[in-house]
């Protein structure tokens, strides 16, 4: 018996532990390891109400416990009917003035939070990112630097870099649960927030607003450098020369193909206004293939015959030529040796697997 | 026994009666039929979901599928299970506890119910007519009205259909609760589930409205070329928003309260106790009520609407937990010093307590804003909000239906079964959604078609699969213990329990057609225990016995509504056919015929004989 229970009890320990780590999620993507300004306030709130609401919840069950326990009717007692109590007014009020009283300690550190993460003061003085939310792809503009790019959005590192978030189609959310909380992209206004990673590395964004059949697909990473890095990125990006010819042959054909089959009617590379699809810039780097296949050309050229399997709804699908497979080989080579910068998801540690 | 349903009737003549009946109890036993139809539906579309997020990235369903089963999920559950079961419960136990002989517009009654199945059968058609509507349950535009198809357009009508059935049920259940009380009923000696009643119907009456508005709004755009929501010609997509939460928000207090009203009677009645703080109850219903429509932007906090509208619904929206707080504590006082008896109906309210006490607890935690912006549209939310509606709604109408079903049915639901049923159930329910606290934390979405590999979700979304088939395997349990009641039950006595303590117990199981052969005079709040105390069995007649007058039946709102449902498939197809348009005309024509008929025909109603009342047991 006892050593039944021992086994049990191991099992139990153990069973308990792994729920506990495994509840914290994984690094980067989630909210309970905080990594970034808005995410630390937002978990500062988050702890204080859990510890008023925990201890409220245990007075709850305590009184619940003790009540069934002891007042539960006893055998040969059926018809024992207890004394019918209208109320008590001390009591009423102790129960009312208590819950008052947390609410005000909840709600005057919200409220402060709330004013210091809608702060723009330092935005004029700070990196500012036009993000655009598209059915679904993220694009990023950064403003007056020429720069555009899509689903990779880099960021210095202890820096405010503000956000200006807008839609192009339906609502999106903007979303980097590590970093901070997340933002609507509306059709019709932009709204501004700030981001602030504490430290470096690749961090996942999700998509958290219902936006059609991939809305779970609208992954895209935030890549926290350093100052230096991100300058380097910076000069890189703005010095790309998108009629740059390839040095091998195949990727060369695949950059003739490009332009044959018109897909730069969607996509530019480097700086370019069109954002009918994503940004091409810069590919070599990316952290994804179409924001959540791992970045080898095997998956591009899967994207290129047939997006509609990986993203159903997507803009893409119909819109293009029909390409062989040899083709969109070509046209991978090519895009896959876009390699415009030295700074790359590596320089901020790699994506964590 | 009532008069009609001691003669033997076929099949067609019992069909008939349903389809014509004005009788509240059978409306409401209707309401409670077709509200767990629907509940098995969304149920099943449930488990569709949980299937689909057994692992990362399975494809049991498709991206588009799986967006219509999250929409119609959501709908069906809010707008014809829970909804319909409440307005259900209103109807078969409100004009009993108040001493009444019907409600007070027993033709509007009946037009309610089936503008609601009408409505609710409208919209599941539109799985068999090119797909479901995707858009989510809150159907944000322009997702809404930039999406292909139909679907959108069955969401449209079918809410707007029983929209307007439950219009009518909450002005019927105010005017009922105001004019039609019996003698010596005042207000401060209703029933809490009574006072729950008015109190939602009063929400009824005022939040109902904006989403009209808002379906008008959205049909018009998608069915008339006009651009409410159109942002490239200058129309605005957040107005949806708020016109859906400033209904939406007062929804989720019309369905929880008439569940705390179930409560309220319950846990009294099994602790043997009068309920503790009566008055502070009535006073945290309405300001529940009062603040729940105060609050309808802590839906929107990521929306951008600024840090001064941020803190206000923040802080609204916290206060709420005060009122609630006096109600939970008042619910533990009453059975604090009490005598109580665990049965399958007082195990619902016992599993409610804590349960809900968590989802209360997160909601407050979603008022804080700041930790919203982390919260919100993630699987922390869904969690929030089946603590609410599954802990606090569902298990008070499974808590409802085990202490009513035999004044509904006159038969009591068998208490093994019952029980097993709970347990299952309840530790399904936990194990299902406590999990998904963390998940949404650990950055999973909301409405999220498939999670990726290797992101850390996937122990979390397979605990929440197995305790969603425990749920289910709660549900089937239910089921069988509804038809081996039907088939096995005893006859159940006035006073199943034996510790009634509201007039319904007082009367035959089931009730009879008239309710009251004679009007009883109510001496305090509780008044069939009143008597009990003062050793009396029965209730002190407030009247002589006399004629009674009762309305009769029509299968007029059956025609009115169906009027509504062919004018519907009108309004949905003239976009790809103007022929359409005569479907809209007739339809419209059998509707408002129907209507000019009902208004222009005189219809006194008829009586039920002193003599033949005589004749009746008691």
């Amino acid at each position: 018996m006892s050593h039944w229970m021992g086994k049990l009890k191991t099992l139990l320990m153990l069973s308990f532990t792994a729920i506990v780590l495994s509840a914290c999620g994984k690094e980067n993507l989630t909210a309970l390891d905080p990594k970034g300004y808005g995410a630390e306030k937002s978990m500062d709130i988050m702890i204080l109400s859990i510890v008023i609401m925990t201890a409220v919840f245990i007075i709850v069950a305590i009184i619940f416990t003790i009540a069934v326990v002891r007042f539960r009717e006893k055998k040969g007692r059926e018809d024992y009917i207890p004394k019918q109590v209208e109320g008590n007014h001390t009591l009423e009020i102790v129960w009312t003035a208590i819950p008052i009283v947390l609410v005000f300690v909840l709600a005057i550190p919200t409220i402060i939070t709330i004013f210091d993460l809608a702060d723009t003061a330092e935005a004029e003085s700070s990196i500012k990112v036009e993000v655009t939310g598209n059915q679904y792809w993220w694009h990023f503009d950064y403003k007056g630097e020429e720069i555009q790019t899509s689903q990779d959005l880099y960021v210095p590192v202890g820096k405010k870099v503000y956000l200006d978030i807008q839609s192009s189609d339906v609502i999106h959310s903007f979303w980097v649960p590590t970093i901070s909380g997340k933002m609507d992209a509306n059709p019709e206004n932009v709204n501004t927030m700030f981001i602030e990673a504490y430290e470096e590395g690749v961090y996942w964004g999700k998509c958290a607003e219902l936006c059609g059949p991939s809305h779970s697909l609208m992954d895209f990473k935030v890549v926290a450098v350093s100052q230096d890095e991100f300058d380097q990125w910076v000069e890189d990006m703005k010095n790309v020369n998108p009629e740059e010819k390839p040095q091998d042959a195949v990727a060369s054909e695949g950059q003739d193909l490009f332009e044959a089959n018109n897909c730069m009617a969607c996509h530019a590379i480097g700086s370019s206004p069109v954002a009918v699809g994503p940004n091409l810039t810069n590919y070599a780097n990316r952290t994804a293939v179409a924001g959540i296949l791992e970045p080898t050309k095997e998956n591009l050229v899967d994207w290129i015959m047939d997006p509609e399997s990986i993203k159903p709804g997507n803009k893409m699908t119909g819109n293009y030529p029909e390409v062989s497979r040899d083709e969109a080989e070509k046209i991978a080579e090519y895009l896959m040796q876009l390699d415009h910068s030295d700074v790359n998801p590596e320089s901020a540690g790699g994506i964590i697997d | 026994m009532s008069i009609a349903s001691t003669q033997k009737k076929g099949f067609g003549a019992i069909l008939w009666d349903y389809l014509t009946t004005v009788d509240h109890k059978k409306i409401g036993n209707m309401y409670l039929a077709a509200g767990a139809f629907f509940f098995l539906l969304g149920g099943i579309e449930a488990l569709i979901i949980r299937i689909q997020l057994i692992k990362p990235e399975n494809d049991f369903i498709s991206a588009g599928l799986y967006n219509e089963m999250i929409t119609m999920h959501g709908t069906t559950m809010i707008f014809f299970a829970a909804m319909p079961m409440l307005l259900g419960f209103m109807n078969g136990v409100m004009p009993l506890q108040i001493g009444a002989r019907d409600v007070a517009f027993p033709f509007l009654n009946s037009l309610g119910f089936w503008l609601f199945l009408l409505g609710g059968i409208l919209m599941n058609l539109s799985w068999f007519f090119g797909g479901a509507p995707d858009a989510g349950w809150t159907g944000y535009a322009p997702l809404s009205t930039s999406s292909p198809g139909h679907g959108l357009d069955y969401y449209v009508m079918g809410l707007q259909l029983s929209g307007a059935g439950t219009l009518m049920g909450g002005i019927n259940f105010l005017v009922t609760i105001v004019t039609m009380r019996g003698p010596g009923m005042t207000y401060m000696r209703m029933p809490l589930f009574t006072w729950t009643t008015f109190v939602a119907s009063i929400l009824i009456l005022f939040a109902f409205p904006a989403l009209t508005v808002g379906l008008f709004l959205l049909q018009f755009d998608r069915m008339f070329g006009s651009a409410f929501f159109d942002v490239a010609l200058g129309g605005n997509s957040v107005i949806w928003q708020h016109l859906f939460w400033i209904f939406g928000h007062p929804e989720v207090y019309i369905l929880i309260l008439p569940a705390f009203g179930i409560f309220s009677e319950i846990i009294p009645t099994f602790s043997k106790k009068r309920l503790f703080g009566y008055s502070s109850m009535v006073f945290a219903t309405f300001l529940i009520a009062f603040l729940g429509f105060m609050v309808w932007a802590h839906h929107m906090f990521t929306v951008g609407l600024g840090p001064v509208a941020n803190s206000i619904f923040a802080v609204g929206t916290m206060a709420i937990a005060v009122p609630t707080g006096i109600k939970i504590f008042n619910w533990l006082a009453t059975m604090w010093g009490g005598s109580i008896k665990i049965n399958s109906a007082m195990l619902w309210a016992l599993g409610f307590i804590p349960s809900f006490t968590i989802g209360g607890m997160t909601g407050v935690m979603l008022g804080a804003s700041t930790a919203d912006f982390q919260y919100h549209d993630t699987y922390f939310v869904i969690a929030h909000f089946h603590y609410v509606i599954v802990g606090g709604v569902v298990f008070g109408i499974l808590a409802g239906l085990h202490y009513w079903w035999p004044k509904f049915f006159g038969k009591v639901l068998n208490e093994t079964m019952g029980k097993i049923a709970f347990w299952l159930f309840f530790i399904g329910f936990h194990l299902t959604f406590f999990i998904q606290h963390f998940l949404g934390l650990m950055g999973m979405p909301r409405r999220y078609w498939v999670f990726l590999e290797n992101q850390g979700l996937d122990t979390g979304n397979l605990i929440s699969t197995i305790g969603a088939f425990f749920m289910a395997a709660g549900s089937i349990v239910f089921i069988i213990n509804i038809i081996y009641t039907t088939a096995k039950g005893e006859k159940a006595a006035n006073d199943p329990w034996g510790t009634g303590r509201t007039l319904e117990w007082a009367i035959s199981s089931p009730a009879p057609e008239y309710n009251f052969k004679q009007l009883p005079l109510v001496r305090g709040l509780d008044p069939y225990w009143i008597e009990k105390m003062d050793g009396n069995t029965k209730m002190t007649p407030a009247e002589p016995l006399d004629d009674i007058h009762m309305p009769n039946g029509s299968i007029l709102p059956v025609v009115i509504s169906i009027g509504f449902f062919i004018a519907s498939f009108g309004f949905i197809y003239q976009v790809d056919n103007k022929s359409w348009l005569i479907v809209l005309f007739a339809g419209m024509v059998i509707a408002i015929g129907s209507m000019l008929i009902r208004s222009l025909k005189d219809d006194h109603g008829h009586h039920i004989h002193k003599e033949d009342l005589e004749k009746e047991a008691d």
